[in-house]
């Protein structure tokens, strides 16, 4: 038993789950909204568009690469998307389709300039996350768009409760999306060929192409489900906030990759999962909430927010450096 | 600066045995990237300049470009010592707003006295605070990637994070304006026609210059860059150097953050962020090796001129400042493309 429990502590995700767990039950006790059904699902609705970029960024990491250019590309889906829709050529289905070809389309030329530049994917995602966001600024001159589409304004909301007030609780797009997207990730990454052969390249791109992986596709397909990741995150986005501004989603690339590293998953490739992810991001959602609710000033959650990344990372590189000093031992 | 007229070493003279010995010597001090840089450097003047009219290199063309390029190039500065020991610092724009806000807030509250003697070593103290504020985070850094062994993207996201939280939890993310005249001389004045942000940013650049190439520390980072066990196996106190590469870059970033405050007017914990991303594009257009090891001081020059002839040619055609940006991706594309194509080429003829 006792052997199984350190075991446990070892595990990333099991630690995460302690985490936000504790975290948790500190709030249920000391504030009377954190654990109303109410507050959780506005938490979820708000989270939704970090949480599905972060499952897509965390694909990417997995394969070994890095993508900054997500925002940019959000940004134009959900531009062309909504303009269309404004202009009435396309309903509901039909915006999601166009919001999620452009972002694979996008996607394709990160995956091609990643695989034929030598670069870094780094520094390719950087120049095209550029390029992408200065185009989209230059053509719509900045200028937001504020009239969207009844329907769209509306939302889609699936009534699972009504209590005895007749107050309605109902799923709605946002949370929807996230679950579907987690859910087909988690079932990508674990339980297809595909996935399985991502997580390889990314732990030894070589030895992954010399036993015959395809590289060149593999990176197509993930930087391209990156891209259409990003188009559906945009539609999230700007259905929460009823609002379409090609400036608002640029520049929160980095607290995306924070949520993704919290969740465990390594830069170096090969590294992470799905469930750790949505732990990670679940993690920096609920101290956010909770500092909220506990009144302490909204200018002060970055800092709390830096604290736990900074202690978080410190944490697994400790980790990792005893892990290797114990390998050393028995190999010695 | 002559680095806009380059073409006085223009290779059609090379007519003679004596030239010819001149340009290779040229070359190879100038190196395959710069002189790379420097064509296409020209190749833009020329285009921009055929676009733009002669304004573009008139004196107020000049001028303006003189004023923008500093900020950017220290901070780029500040991003080029990490990159090349093999690490990235992503708190440099943090680290310059906080170090500013921290100057910021001596300059404008606790000014003791308003005699000439006073005030001016107030500023000395300010200036001083800021560079302590820096020093401190990083010292931070530098412990976190060196002791903790956490990787520099990771340390830096975080510490970016932690620094401009602090900075918006002491500012509520407002504004400290209202300088002595001899901050804002830094960011509006000239000396003898040339900006003195500029004048700065040359007088840092040259020795950071200098001791990247010639001084032990400077060879012990690219080394660390390139491989860091190796240079740890060969007696290198790899942690110490690592130390003082974040704390250098720390410490570019806090005058960074002077100039930013004086060409501003005022210090803001969100001021330049947009900043942050185009520093690598700069370093790595300049010919900085992102994974570590190789890159000069004068391609990251040649790069920042390039970006800001851009930049300012567009604002003249009235192309909009979010086309720079654009055409700045493009740019760094096209360049490593080119290199791309060419390696592929030479292997082609290999073959064939």
């Amino acid at each position: 038993m006792a052997e199984r429990w350190r075991h446990l502590r070892s595990v990333p995700e099991a630690r995460l789950l302690g985490a936000v767990v504790l975290l948790s039950v500190i709030l249920a006790i000391t504030t009377p909204r954190f654990a109303t059904v109410q507050n959780l699902m506005d938490l979820a609705t708000s989270t939704a568009f970090t949480g599905i970029l972060a499952t897509g960024l965390l694909v990417v990491l997995v394969s070994g690469g890095v993508d900054i250019s997500f925002a940019a590309t959000a940004s134009i889906t959900q531009y062309i998307g909504l303009t269309l829709a404004n202009h009435g050529v396309i309903g509901w289905s039909g915006l999601i389709f166009v919001c999620l070809l452009i972002g694979a389309l996008l996607g394709l030329v990160n995956a091609v300039l990643v695989s034929t530049l030598r670069l870094s994917s780094i520094i390719v995602t950087i120049a095209t996350q550029s390029l992408f966001y200065g185009l989209l600024m230059s053509v719509t001159k900045g200028q937001d768009i504020y009239s969207l589409p009844d329907w769209f304004s509306e939302g889609l909301h699936w009534v699972f409760y009504t209590d005895s007030h007749g107050a309605q609780q109902a799923l709605n797009f946002q949370i929807v999306s996230l679950v579907v997207v987690v859910a087909f990730t988690w079932w990508m990454m674990s339980r297809t060929s595909v996935g399985r052969q991502i997580v390889a390249m990314g732990g030894n791109p070589e030895a992954a192409r010399r036993v015959g992986f395809k590289v060149f596709q593999l990176n197509l397909i993930v930087y391209c489900f990156m891209g259409m990741i990003a188009g559906l995150a945009s539609l999230v986005h700007a259905q929460y906030v009823q609002s379409v501004s090609p400036s608002a989603l640029v520049g929160r690339e980095l607290d995306v990759l924070a949520a993704v590293v919290l969740g465990g998953a390594s830069l170096n490739g090969g590294v992470g999962s799905v469930p750790g992810t949505a732990l990670g991001v679940v993690l920096l959602a609920v101290l956010q909430n909770g500092l909220a609710l506990l009144g302490v000033s909204s200018y002060w959650s970055e800092l709390c927010t830096g604290i736990v990344i900074l202690v978080a990372v410190a944490t697994m590189a400790r980790q990792r450096a005893h892990r290797k000093a114990v390998l050393q031992e028995v190999v010695a | 600066m002559s680095l806009l007229h380059p073409n006085r070493e223009s290779p059609t003279m090379a007519t003679s045995a004596p030239f010819a010995t001149a340009i290779t010597a040229i070359r190879s001090t100038v190196g395959p990237t710069n002189i790379g840089l420097l064509g296409l450097l020209i190749g833009l003047s020329i285009f921009f300049g055929s676009i733009a009219g002669p304004q573009l290199f008139s004196g107020a063309g000049l001028r303006s470009m003189a004023f923008q390029l500093p900020e950017l190039g220290l901070l780029s500065l500040a991003m080029l010592i990490p990159l090349l020991s093999g690490g990235l610092d992503l708190s440099i724009i943090a680290t310059a707003n906080l170090s500013a806000l921290a100057m910021a807030w001596m300059c404008t509250h606790v000014l003791p006295g308003s005699s000439a003697l006073t005030s001016t070593l107030w500023i000395m103290g300010a200036l001083m605070a800021g560079l302590v504020v820096a020093a401190l985070v990083g010292t931070v850094n530098g412990w976190l990637i060196a002791y903790l062994r956490v990787s520099p993207i990771l340390a830096t996201l975080g510490s970016m994070t932690v620094v401009k939280g602090v900075a918006v939890g002491l500012t509520h993310g407002g504004v400290i304006s209202g300088f002595p005249a001899s901050i804002r001389f830094l960011g509006h004045g000239l000396v003898l026609g040339i900006p003195a942000a500029l004048l700065l940013f040359v007088v840092v650049a040259m020795p950071v210059s200098v001791m990247l190439t010639r001084s032990p520390l400077g060879v012990r980072v690219a080394m660390i860059g390139s491989n860091e066990r190796a240079t740890s196996y060969a007696g290198v106190d790899t942690k110490r150097v690592l130390m003082r590469v974040y704390l250098f870059s720390s410490l570019l970033s806090a005058l960074a953050g002077l100039v930013m405050m004086a060409r501003f007017d005022s210090a803001n914990a969100a001021y330049g962020e947009s900043y942050l991303l185009v520093t690598i594009l700069a370093a790595v257009l300049g010919g900085v090796s992102p994974t570590g090891g190789f890159g000069r001081v004068s391609g990251l020059v040649l790069a920042l001129v390039i970006l800001q002839l851009i930049s300012t040619a567009a604002s003249m055609i009235d192309l909009g400042q979010f086309i720079t940006l654009s055409i700045w991706g493009a740019t760094l594309i096209g360049v490593a493309g080119t290199g791309a194509l060419r390696t592929w080429w030479g292997k082609h003829k290999l073959r064939g």
